[in-house]
């Protein structure tokens, strides 16, 4: 067979027909809008971090380390948020101790060991649905059932409106958050993990507690950390059970028994209350107190993310 | 595993383990389902008391009040027209900034970025899905207001509906691209090859094979945003004023109030109208957050029914 050497002329058309037109404009202007949503989301993050640091500027120029150590004031040049910080802190250490263990022990009930049946997909959805409910409707919950039924026990002297109130109504608030990260962490850990252990002899707790968790950890940690996070910033619940939005005296010299029934605020709180105040001095504290609010939330959400990318393995 | 000497038996009592070993398995159990029990104590306890509380109002209010020409808990109005209003324009501007800039930024994640871009671009939307509400409210009224709204649109108010749908909107983008993101992300390869196989261009490939086979969580990611943008308050409550009463209006352009705006400024304002005969204004929260609640619901659940649908589908 001999092959007929096609002539110049045939073999460029049939090379620029098959390649198509050179430049695919349109899909380069697409991929280009595309792009841009994605970097719009990052130009309201440079400005949003922007503005708030100039806004804030006359206070971390001037007094940025009396504004975190000082307490709140009438007088905006003597305002600080180490009361907000402290509440905030205080109300995050009760979801870390409420919301995670329930969470994860939830979660590892529903993954691990629950068996398909109508009542576990019904819990499963439940939590889903939980997981929706807008916050300020858990505020509301809060209100009922920690400051005014259960009054007695979480704040006698401050009609209910206490730390307790405060931390069990955003430990209720992030309880779905975390068991669906968990449940999503486990679910990632291999069946043949399991099933080596078992092979082997190991109970079912054994399996959880000695193979399963270690490999879902890094999954489940991250998951607590952004958790914790979201309840660090979160507001609108907290206006509903009594967080104080104005002046808040802490005396020293009380147990801390006397310190979790008493009223309290959280950084986010403040900024709410400081932001509808007029004067450029107010202005200015909102502002300070949003750089502080950030920078706190961002220094956490980073090290989860790189924790998880540092973990992040596939099987 | 220790037993009498000799005695290599296979037996039931044996296989299943030393009583002490068993006494814990029972144990971490019932522990485990109470934990997970606990998550349906909220629900009905948020339901029990969302019905109990709004029963109470309903009792006091004369229904009429419901139906007036503004929302003035203070005068004994609680014109619901007049919050739903509210509510569905912050919504809908919230979507139109949501929907596009979360699509957008999913599809270009899913379809475009190779791996190490999309670990790097990927936590952009991370850090905003972080930033905490009341931030964005202080950013919607200080910046986008006399910005966007006051430069663009000629709004004259310090406080407008806009603003707040504005800021809204940016909170609820990560939602929106999240979720679209792992249904564009979970259609199979095989449709993608197959349609590059035949000559289809990247934009092709991404408009006509992956959007369409992923539609149902688009749509899901849409719904999601939106009950989400209902459901925001701290935006609402910093940049769209109208804190002590709002006449029934549709102009975006002006202070509103949202159902979730009036609950939060009974919650902040209401201990000056304690004593009104018979109704206490401050017992309208509960009516409106049974509505929020009951809206917000329908729309999870009508969302978690297109997820499953791309489940099934792949």
């Amino acid at each position: 067979m001999s092959a007929i050497a096609p002539t110049r002329h045939v073999q460029t058309t049939v090379e620029l027909a098959l390649r198509g037109r050179r430049r695919d404009v349109a899909g380069r202007v697409f991929q280009g809008g595309l792009l841009l949503s994605l970097l719009l989301s990052l130009a309201i993050l440079i400005v949003l971090l922007g503005t708030s640091l100039s806004d804030a500027w006359p206070v971390l120029s001037s007094r940025a380390g009396a504004f975190v150590t000082s307490n709140v004031s009438r007088l905006d040049v003597r305002a600080g948020v180490r009361q907000g910080i402290v509440g905030s802190m205080i109300l995050i250490g009760f979801v870390a101790i409420v919301a995670m263990p329930l969470g994860i022990a939830a979660a590892i009930y529903l993954q691990e060991y629950a068996r398909d049946t109508r009542i576990n997909r019904l819990l499963t959805t439940n939590i889903r649905n939980l997981a929706g409910v807008p916050s300020i409707v858990y505020g509301i919950l809060g209100l009922v059932v920690f400051v005014q039924a259960l009054r007695a026990v979480t704040g006698p002297n401050v009609f209910g409106r206490s730390y307790v109130s405060g931390g069990l109504t955003l430990s209720a608030l992030v309880l779905p958050i975390v068991i669906l990260i968990t449940m999503e962490a486990l679910r990632a850990v291999p069946r043949s993990i399991r099933e080596a252990a078992y092979g082997v002899g190991a109970t079912q707790w054994e399996v959880v507690r000695h193979h399963v968790l270690p490999y879902a950890a890094p999954g489940i940690f991250t998951g607590a950390i952004l958790s914790l996070a979201r309840a660090f910033g979160e507001t609108a619940p907290l206006l509903l059970v009594g967080a104080v939005t104005g002046y808040l005296s802490t005396p020293g010299g009380r147990t801390p028994l006397e310190i979790l029934q008493g009223q309290y605020t959280s950084l986010p709180t403040q900024i709410f209350s400081w932001s509808r105040l007029a004067g450029d001095g107010w202005k200015a504290n909102t502002a300070a107190a949003i750089i502080v609010l950030l920078v706190i939330i961002l220094v956490v959400n980073l090290a989860a993310i790189l924790l998880r990318n540092r973990y992040d393995r596939r099987w | 595993m220790a037993s009498t000497a000799g005695d290599r038996s296979l037996s039931i009592e044996r296989l299943r383990g030393r009583p002490r070993r068993r006494r814990k398995e029972a144990l971490v159990r019932v522990l485990l389902v109470i934990a997970t029990t606990i998550s349906l104590v909220i629900s009905i306890a948020i339901v029990v008391a969302l019905i109990e509380q709004t029963i109470r109002f309903l009792a006091a209010v004369d229904l009429g009040e419901l139906w007036t020409e503004g929302w003035r808990p203070r005068s004994g109005q609680f014109d619901l027209l007049t919050i739903f209003i509210g509510t569905l324009e912050v919504s809908v501007i919230a979507m139109v900034i949501a929907a596009p800039l979360g699509l957008g930024a999913a599809m270009y994640l899913s379809e475009y970025a190779t791996p190490s871009t999309r670990r790097r671009l990927k936590p952009i939307l991370e850090t905003l899905a972080g930033i905490p509400s009341v931030v964005l409210g202080y950013f919607a009224l200080q910046v986008v207001n006399p910005m966007l709204v006051q430069g663009l649109f000629g709004a004259t108010s310090t406080f407008t509906i806009m603003a707040a749908g504005i800021g809204v909107g940016i909170l609820t983008i990560p939602l929106v691209a999240s979720v679209a993101e792992d249904a564009m992300y979970a259609v199979p390869n095989a449709l993608r090859e197959a349609a590059f196989g035949i000559g289809a261009r990247r934009k092709t490939v991404a408009t006509r094979v992956v959007f369409p086979a992923a539609v149902s969580g688009v749509v899901a990611s849409l719904i999601l945003g939106f009950s989400r943008a209902l459901g925001e308050t701290m935006v609402v409550a910093i940049a769209a004023g109208a804190t002590a009463g709002a006449t029934r209006h549709w102009n975006p352009l002006e202070p509103g109030q949202t159902m979730t705006g009036a609950i939060s400024s009974l919650a902040i304002g209401s201990d000056q109208v304690k004593g009104a005969a018979g109704l206490n204004p401050f017992d309208a929260l509960y009516f409106v957050g049974l509505l929020l609640f009951m809206l917000t619901l329908a729309l999870n659940v009508m969302s978690e029914r297109f997820v499953r649908r791309v489940r099934r589908d792949f």
